[in-house]
């Protein structure tokens, strides 16, 4: 007996607590335990909020060709990366979407055409000598390459970055190393210059006539490809077109969030009355797992920072409203074994294991489409299926196994009256006699 | 006990009049109401913080463009807030139109509350996108149900997804919903709810047949229908309640999404008590459980 109140009240402390957290935040670091948890509200470390629940902008750009390379998408990718890092935009995230376009999601910009005006605007690449005259623009290179080898017979392998330049442009760089490499150390360089920023002074000993130039130093695997990328930026071989641009401003987005949280709420209350009064004390054992469910749930989307966006909120209510099936599942199985006059220990067994089957076949079933739905869709479809995922999978352990933790706690207190189980008064007549 | 599976006819004939009914909408307005996320174009909503004309926002759009726009709408919650629909217009365009809107109104640039564009290209290929996960999504639960029972439970199940998708389709053309993304976030919910559904009933049948004697497939299924008949409406309601409380407190764009969801709920849940297990009888043909070579294992 006091062994199973111990075990409801630790599931409800428990739940209460994970619910505190969720809201408030954990910090121990305070008494010396290196324990952060962030508020699922938080801004940074909570829910990933789309930008349609923020405000914020999307441009989507395609590559103006036939076929890209991955090489190339990469390259385009990266590009994206170095311009809004340039432009300050650290926050706004770059993703390829197939090899031929590249989605940019800039969080704080409402206005997605100044953005699209800003982005747009290439940088200026040039190669400009020590004396200060310009030798090569970007129009001259060909290619970029970050590559990794031995640039002298006995160097040992190093990290350098191969320019291709196109055959007007290996005369006029000949000419210019050739002038170069005459003067002194220290003279002797060039600089690769994007905008008026200095990215690049490599030295120049000897006169270069080839179609590839080699730019050495002390290169990482990464700086090299910054720079590659760097040249490379403004003479892509086709034009990016914006193919989808979308912007919201703040003020809709909180709209959207805070009336779709006021009707979960109330979904949620008419939910649990209803479980209540229909099915009793299983109803209030199912009430207490849907908070529980509801409090893992936006923990397990606050941890995997999961995009959630508009029909993000809707996969997470109707995920609520899954969630409560199981219990209903398991709790009319209950009434079906009680009417067929088990006694109520042998009808909860029975009761739960007899809807197992149905709940795996159904949230199986449901999961397939959850999965299918993250593989092809994109953008908020993708978010959707993931909180939709998401939800399967935690209302699964809460409806199953929360659920019958507790109903057995109950039943463990010697609640053995039929009605409470949800049978009806006429029914239960005799029904003790049985036990 | 009324004997659903005996009076088949009459619940299938009710969705295929609204299928008819849709088909005939679909050809008389010449297809969907595509939004831009699959026909392309540009949207703009814009807070006009006034009382506005639609006639003279048309007009203002006209002028500014030199071409008409597609549609202009007042929001049903918010009747400040106005909807420009236009073909794809470039971001010079695009800001040109809201400078006027700016000028005319009197507007700070917070009042333009939210500017889509999608090219045509990008429409098309999403549209097809959707239709390969539909059909994925589909044959997927069909080798799985054939596996958990047998292929003419799958073929009933999918038959029953079929018309909760045509439903939805039919529910669109009839009432002229836009076409977008989110609907097909609906439909691919609704084929997870309604495939939720049609599964505990076949799992009653499935656990009924195991134990039948001298019973026909036809008896036990509608015996089977009706012991999940509780559990069918108090699922479909709890359900329901959230999308209901959406659809009346949501932002258009989530009331539209949810009334979608709700047409769909109330097909899933039709199609899994009047659709599936009846299907699955009449496909199966006329079976006695003892004929069968089954044995009650009891």
């Amino acid at each position: 007996m006091a062994k199973n109140i111990a075990k409801i009240v630790l599931i409800v402390l428990i739940i209460g607590l994970l619910a505190f957290v969720a809201v408030n935040g954990l910090s121990l670091t305070a008494v010396g335990i290196p324990v952060e948890i962030h508020s699922v509200m938080d801004e940074e470390h909570g829910i990933r909020k789309g930008f349609d629940l923020t405000g914020g902008s999307v441009i989507v750009y395609e590559a103006d060709a036939e076929t890209v390379t991955t090489e190339q998408s990469d390259t385009i990718r990266d590009i994206m990366r170095k311009r809004l890092d340039r432009l300050g935009f650290t926050e706004a995230t770059v993703a390829k979407q197939g090899e031929k376009r590249v989605v940019i999601e800039i969080p704080s910009v409402t206005n997605p055409d100044e953005a699209i005006k800003t982005l747009g605007k290439t940088a200026k690449l040039h190669f400009v000598d020590s004396d200060g005259v310009e030798i090569l623009t970007g129009d001259d290179v060909k290619d970029a390459k970050a590559q990794y080898g031995q640039l002298s017979q006995n160097g040992s392998n190093e990290h350098f970055v191969e320019l291709t330049l196109n055959s007007a442009a290996q005369q006029k760089f000949y000419e210019a190393t050739t002038r170069m490499s005459q003067k002194a150390d220290g003279q002797n360089y060039i600089s690769i210059m994007l905008d008026e920023e200095e990215y690049s002074r490599p030295s120049v000993k000897e006169p270069i006539n080839s179609d590839s130039c080699v730019i050495s130093g002390s290169f990482t695997a990464e700086s090299a490809k910054e720079l590659a990328t760097t040249i490379k930026e403004g003479q892509l071989p086709f034009n990016l077109n914006v193919v989808e641009r979308r912007s919201s401003g703040p003020s809709l987005g909180d709209n959207a969030l805070s009336s779709s949280l006021f009707a979960g709420m109330i979904g949620l209350l008419i939910i649990l009355l209803f479980m209540i009064i229909v099915y009793r004390l299983p109803g209030v054992v199912a009430a207490i797992s849907l908070i529980g469910y509801i409090t893992l749930d936006v923990l397990v989307l606050a941890l995997t920072r999961a995009n959630l966006s508009l029909p993000g909120i809707a996969g997470i209510i109707l995920s609520i409203g899954m969630a409560v099936d199981a219990n209903v599942i398991i709790f009319e199985r209950i009434k079906d074994e009680l009417r067929l006059g088990k006694t109520v220990g042998a009808a909860l067994d029975a009761g739960f294991h007899r809807a197992l089957v149905a709940i795996i076949d159904a949230n199986v079933t449901t999961a397939i489409a959850a999965v299918v739905l993250y593989i092809f869709g994109t953008g908020t479809i993708k978010g959707f299926a993931i909180t939709l995922g998401l939800g399967i999978i935690v209302s699964m352990f809460t409806a199953i196994v929360l659920t019958k933790f507790l109903l057995k706690a109950f039943f463990g207190l010697n609640v053995k009256n039929r009605w409470l189980y949800g049978l009806s008064k006429k029914k239960d007549e005799g029904g003790e006699a049985n036990v | 006990m009324f004997d659903i599976i005996h009076k088949k006819k009459i619940f299938f004939a009710i969705p295929v009049a609204i299928i008819l009914i849709g088909i005939i909408c679909f050809i008389a307005f010449g297809g969907f109401n595509l939004d831009i996320d699959f026909a392309g174009g540009t949207e703009m909503l814009i807070d006009t913080k006034a009382e506005f004309n639609k006639d003279e926002v048309t007009q203002m759009v006209t002028d500014t463009l030199g071409f008409a726009p597609n549609s202009v709408q007042q929001s049903l919650i918010q009747p400040t807030e106005v909807t420009i629909k236009t073909k794809t217009l470039s971001t010079e365009e695009a800001e040109k139109l809201w400078n006027a809107f700016k000028t005319k109104y009197n507007l700070e640039d917070a009042d333009r509350l939210s500017t889509n564009s999608v090219s045509p290209t990008v429409g098309g290929e999403l549209a097809q996108s959707a239709v390969l996960a539909s059909i994925i999504t589909v044959l997927l639960m069909l080798v799985y149900i054939s596996f958990r029972f047998e292929f003419l439970s799958g073929v009933s199940a999918v038959v029953a997804l079929a018309h909760d998708t045509l439903i939805i389709l039919s529910f669109y053309a009839i009432f002229r919903l836009p076409v977008n993304t989110n609907f097909i976030a609906c439909i691919l919910t609704i084929l997870g709810y309604s495939i939720n559904n049609t599964i505990v009933v076949f799992d009653r049948i499935r656990e009924n047949w195991k134990y039948a004697r001298r019973e026909r497939f036809s008896e036990v299924a509608n015996r089977s229908i009706w012991q999940t008949m509780t559990r069918s409406i108090n699922t479909a309601f709890t359900t329901l309640v959230t999308i209901v409380c959406l659809y009346i407190f949501g932002v258009d764009a989530i009331r539209e999404f949810a009334l979608a969801l709700i047409v769909g709920m109330v097909s899933g849940t039709y199609s899994s008590i009047f659709i599936a297990a009846p299907f699955w009888d009449l496909i199966r043909g006329k079976q006695k459980a003892d004929k069968s070579g089954k044995k009650a294992k009891a």
